[in-house]
């Protein structure tokens, strides 16, 4: 697509632009939810369950309610309208209908005149809880039949048979989005019956359906604003605290503010599900793929959330990027009495493509081939049909081209040297030189982009020339993505105006944006906004005649005929746009059809030193290369891939929400929940291949989340190659690389 | 919440003894993470900040009130080494030795080289001064024998040898709670001091495979291997979220040889 | 005590702790609290010349220090070198972590005005941030690195990259 313009546009589509969010950010003047304040306002807190399963016997928040300084303590009973949520399936109780859960389900929920006597109130309620035997697994949930969902592939000839066969267990541990700002919130009544609510949100229209729903307000009663946001990745998509403090502020009639702890946070928000899965590849002597059989479990969790649509990547990416012309597979997602699980980053595919990669290698060695001479082999390429829906590629997907671009990457030096930072330990000073072993190891990714299985999937924004000008409006999330910066390019390309500004309309000035998840906002929010600055910048030269608009105004054969201030006046041009993406289909019995609008493929090479006496590792370098469609903003786009590796990084080796037998969290905090440091992130080479897509603005596709994807399977075969340790489960511990098979 | 801030030592010790169970704050790295967790509310809380006389430090005492981030600059290696491996630079500026010492966390990083150099704790109060060697001093996981009125003023260190190594174990490259951590002490004659941390209730020594590591000047392969297997017979490690007790017995052998290996060079 | 060169005095409960007192009651919101267990730094402030995590410091302790947050950094309208680094260099995201990680590269570059890479990452290893992957804060600090020195920072990296078609 080429825009002809007048002049060249400063900072639009293809550049580095800075973040016009930056310099409040640096400043300490951005505001957060945890920074807003109302006047009188009061502060919830919330009292949880301490055990995964069990019977409240009795709930008695009288000692509470009398404190001085409390003005409200709400319970399930309290709850005016339908008292469950969830975006899907709403299971959850909006607070403990009961029956606890999960280790730390929300219970009760005070309001105070501080925060100190709010958490005094909230441990001063009486819960005594009768203790039920959880299930902590998902076969015994499996057993019980407690299924979300069932979502089978049965592609092809169930007899067909290769002539090698590798079969595996895999598993992986849960891995929390421990995004660094935890969740905080406002809710402020309006005096006339409704409430206006700041939350945590990936998707307000999404969250306002379901406030109203349990809430019993009609529609215009509650307005959901956008407020800043410290990072997201999936935590965000399910309600946490916004139902309670808005039920709270229409009770009390005063502004409640709340801020989650840590452990609140662990508690509350949604978790990337664990899995167990089963593999079967059989393949001909050349490496073909002949036939794949899965059996996946994903732990759900004790609510629905957003579970249903997990388990259909996991399913529907279970082969990977691979053509596989039998494949057979039984996802679920099932019940148990850990915290819900739903949306991180990836989606479903990460377990999925840990498995299917792991198989890979492991096929590869059976036969004698170079593992990526083994995926170029059976690599899925356009016009090709994936190996479970039988979906034909129809958009470009340079799967080969990402193999070979990253396999081409210059590999580090070989010498570890002798400085403890880049040594296996680190500052620990455990490992010599002499004791270290390098590994490299490679994966392949898949992702879907936007939503799937027919899906009504839309964003709306609005363009509007300004005096001096061009506003955006949307109802799209900046969760420190960018997004905020790749609307501004893509809206000046569009008009020829550099003037451009994004505004963050609440619920009740805009519609849906849809969610900022699922590596969709650049092509779904961005679509929105080319088309309705397309469709500005046409009303602008038909009102006034013209062939070209500046920041100026508009010019007829290189004079000025109108100024946008004159524009403006006239009436202000102002081009509303619904955008939807190509159409999708659910799947019929055999999981087949249509399900996904569109793909995208990443590659990743991760080398790893590793002292293989005492398990310890060190990631040396990681390297990618990622198909994008067309770069919209190359800084935010490498910003993207390295912050998702560190990610994928940290589940493959340090990350892990750590189950006790009886269900509850050993390691709530940042003390035991360990995150990458900048000790432990390695350099990354990143290789963006461009092979634009026919639906995204200016050929871009959605990246965001495959940087995450196949860098977990990519460093654990790292440690494969190094420790020669067969390496099943994620995140792989020092005990599992000392003691772990072969 | 009361708070007290004394302005001398004496000071403290009075304060100490005036309060029903008061609760002494140096750096507070560890105590106001227990406060924020919900674990503790302190009633009075003792601060010793502005107590010099607890920054003392040369070659034969370090005062309870000197900080990592100094320890970080320390002539000893192995207490250089230890400091660099305390929590992160903000961490260090602020958590003292005394801190490590009156927690008693059995993951705390200093202890190992204090157990290994037969340091002696030196409490004060209003009542007299106690000096109780390291394994006097530690009764359990997160338990001393401090009195509540009494106050950690410093350590007292014999003389030790030159050759000196710390290792942490952990799965991150900074800033980590060990799930091993050792220091050994040898002479290059021979005598050997090995003492390892978060594998015990306290801190505690191998003293069977110090035995072994002191007999002679060289050591053979031999000797190292039989080093190692001692100090994993040795340790009584347990299972948490951190970790499994069979690794930890495990990697305190391969960390304890280590660290000999280092001396030994 | 004295807040970004302004003496500020008021009484508090004990209990406040200082990153509470400075949030709360001066409203300097740009000290954000990431995890209440001194792990994330996201509360990183300068204490005495000195990088502290507020989250574990009592407000009381800091009775007569001076302290500088992130509210103090910039100078008539004119960002600090290392704000102007993390917005030039692409420094941050969501931005969550960036005032506790410039207030750490502050303190870093008062004691080492030409830090390596690996000095730069042991003096911010105590900063963690879940958006990045840590590698342009590395470059955000060694541009305002250059800048404090005097010098020109070296040229956007993203200026010689490739994408290939």
């Amino acid at each position: 697509m080429s825009v002809e313009t007048r002049h060249r546009i400063r900072g639009g589509v293809g550049e580095s632009v800075t973040r016009p969010d930056g310099v409040p950010k640096v400043c300490g003047a951005f505001q957060y939810l945890d920074d807003l304040r109302a006047d009188g306002m009061l502060w919830a807190a919330t009292r949880r369950a301490t055990v995964a399963r069990g019977r409240i016997v009795a709930l008695d928040v009288g000692t509470a309610s009398a404190m001085p300084g409390v003005h409200d303590v709400i319970t399930f009973a309290d709850v005016p309208g339908r008292p469950y949520q969830g975006q899907i399936v709403p299971d959850q109780p909006v607070l403990c209908d009961g029956e606890i859960r999960h280790w730390g389900e929300a219970i009760a929920v005070v309001a105070a005149d501080d925060p100190e006597t709010a958490r005094l109130a909230a441990e001063a309620i009486t819960v005594d809880v009768e203790e039920l035997e959880p299930v902590v697994d998902v076969e015994r949930a499996l057993e019980l039949g407690d299924v979300f969902r069932h979502f089978p592939v049965r592609r092809g000839d169930p007899e067909a048979r290769g002539d090698v066969v590798v079969e595996g267990f895999y598993e992986m541990g849960t891995q929390d989005q421990a995004p660094l700002g935890t969740e905080a919130g406002l809710a402020v009544p309006d005096g006339h019956g409704g409430v206006d609510l700041w939350g945590p949100s990936q998707w307000t229209h999404v969250d306002h359906e379901q406030l109203v729903a349990c809430l019993g307000l009609r529609p215009e009663e509650l307005r959901v604003h956008i407020s800043g946001l410290g990072g997201a990745f999936g935590a965000r998509e399910d309600l946490t605290l916004q139902t309670h403090i808005a039920l709270l502020a229409l009770r009390t009639g005063r502004p409640v503010k709340q801020h989650y702890d840590r452990a609140d946070s662990f508690a509350a928000h949604v978790k990337r599900h664990a899995a167990r899965m089963w593999y079967r590849h059989e393949a001909d002597r050349d490496g073909r793929l002949v036939k794949v059989e899965a059996r996946m479990i994903l732990d759900g969790g004790a609510y629905q959330m957003t579970s249903q649509a997990v388990i259909a990547n996991a399913a529907t990416f279970a082969v990977g990027p691979y053509r596989c012309p039998n494949t057979f597979v039984d996802a679920y997602v099932v019940r148990t009495n850990h915290p819900p699980a739903g949306a991180m980053r990836g989606f479903g595919t990460n377990q999925a493509c840990f498995a299917a990669e792991s198989q890979m290698d492991r096929l590869a060695a059976e036969l004698g081939i170079d593992p990526l001479e083994l995926r170029l082999r059976n690599a899925l390429e356009p016009g090709d049909a994936l190996a479970t829906t039988g979906q034909v590629v129809t958009e470009p997907l340079p799967t080969s081209e990402v193999i070979r671009s990253v396999a081409a990457l210059p590999l580090p030096d070989d010498e570890p040297g002798d400085d403890p930072l880049r040594l296996p330990g680190g500052t620990g000073l455990t490992t010599p030189p002499d004791r270290v072993v390098r590994g490299v190891g490679y994966a392949v990714g898949i992702k879907n982009l936007a939503f799937s299985e027919g899906f009504d999937d839309y964003a709306e924004a609005r363009v509007t020339l300004t005096a001096d000008g061009a506003e955006v409006h949307t109802a799209a999330i900046e969760v420190g993505q960018g997004m905020v910066t790749v609307l501004i390019q893509i809206a000046r390309s569009a008009l020829g105006i550099e003037n451009v500004e994004v505004v963050f309309d609440d619920t009740s000035k805009i519609g849906s944006a849809g969610s900022s998840s699922a590596s969709r906002q650049t092509q779904m929010a961005g679509g929105a906004v080319l088309r309705a600055a397309e469709a500005a910048r046409s009303a602008a030269l038909a009102l006034a005649g013209g062939d070209d608009l500046d920041d100026l105004g508009v010019w007829r054969d290189g004079e000025l005929v109108m100024t946008l201030a004159e524009l403006a006046e006239r009436g202000p041009i102002s081009e509303w746009v619904r955008f939807r993406h190509p159409e999708t289909e659910e799947p019929d019995e055999n999981g087949q059809g249509r399900l996904h609008v569109d793909f995208s493929v990443a590659a990743h090479r991760a080398v790893v030193d590793v002292d293989p006496e005492l398990g310890l590792v060190r990631v040396v370098q990681i390297d990618i290369a990622q198909d994008v469609g067309r770069v919209i903003n190359p800084v935010q786009l490498r910003g993207q891939i390295e912050g998702g590796i560190a990610q994928g990084m940290g589940w493959a080796i340090m990350e892990e929400l750590v189950f006790r037998d009886d269900g509850t969290v050993a390691n709530p905090t940042f003390t035991d929940y360990l995150l990458p440091t900048i000790l432990d992130m390695p350099p990354v080479e990143a290789v963006l291949v461009e092979q634009p897509g026919t639906w995204g603005p200016f050929g871009a596709k959605g990246m965001a989340e495959l940087p995450t994807v196949s860098v977990t399977p990519a460093v654990v075969a790292a440690i494969r190659d190094a420790t020669g340790k067969a390496l099943r489960r994620v995140p792989v511990r020092p005990e599992d690389i000392v003691f772990g098979d072969g | 919440m009361e708070y007290v801030r004394p302005k001398a030592l004496g000071e403290a010790l009075d304060a100490l003894a005036a309060f029903d169970d008061p609760t002494p704050l140096a750096g507070g790295t560890d105590l106001m993470v227990e406060v924020n967790l919900n674990h503790r509310r302190p009633d009075v809380v003792v601060s010793l900040r502005s107590l010099d006389e607890l920054r003392r430090w040369d070659d034969t005492w370090i005062g309870a009130g000197v900080t990592f981030a100094r320890l970080e600059g320390a002539d000893d290696p192995a207490l250089a080494q230890l400091a660099r491996t305390v929590g992160s630079p903000q961490i260090r500026a602020a958590a003292t030795l005394g801190g490590n010492l009156g927690t008693a966390s059995p993951a705390a990083d200093s202890l190992p080289f204090l157990a290994a150099a037969d340091a002696h704790v030196v409490l004060k109060s209003t009542a007299g001064e106690r000096r109780l060697r390291w394994d006097e001093f530690f009764v359990g996981p997160k338990q001393t024998v401090r009195r509540p009125d009494e106050l950690i003023v410093g350590v007292e260190l014999p003389s030790r040898p030159e050759r000196q190594a710390f290792a942490k174990v952990g799965v991150r490259q900074a800033m980590v709670i060990s799930m091993v951590s050792c220091c050994v002490l040898r002479d290059p004659s021979g005598p050997t001091r090995v003492a390892l941390g978060s594998v015990g209730p306290t801190v505690l020594r191998a003293t069977d495979a110090e035995e072994v590591a002191s007999q002679a000047a060289r050591l053979t392969d031999t000797d190292l291997d039989e080093f190692q297997r001692r100090v994993s017979a040795e340790v009584r490690p347990i299972t948490d979220h951190r970790s499994t007790a069979e690794y930890r017995r495990h990697a305190a052998g391969v960390v304890a040889r280590r660290a000999l290996e280092r001396c030994l060079r | 005590m004295n807040v970004n060169g302004r003496a500020v005095t008021a009484d508090v409960e004990p209990r406040t702790l200082l990153v509470h007192f400075l949030r709360d009651d001066l409203g300097l919101t740009g000290t954000h609290i990431g995890c209440e267990t001194s792990y994330c730094g996201a509360c990183t402030v300068i204490v005495d010349g000195r990088t502290a995590k507020s989250c574990t410091m009592l407000a009381v302790q800091a009775d007569g220090a001076e302290i500088t947050t992130i509210e103090g950094l910039a100078a008539d309208g004119e960002l600090h070198p290392v704000q102007e680094g993390f917005w030039e260099r692409h420094g941050l995201q969501c931005g969550y972590c960036t005032p506790g990680m410039i207030m750490s590269a502050v303190g870093l570059l008062s004691e080492n005005p030409d830090p390596s890479e690996d000095e730069i990452r042991h003096g911010i290893e105590g900063n963690i941030c879940r958006c990045t992957g840590y590698h342009n804060i590395v470059r955000a600090i060694e541009y305002a690195a250059a800048k404090m020195r005097g010098e020109e920072p070296a040229p956007a990296e993203w200026e010689t990259q490739e994408v290939t078609a």
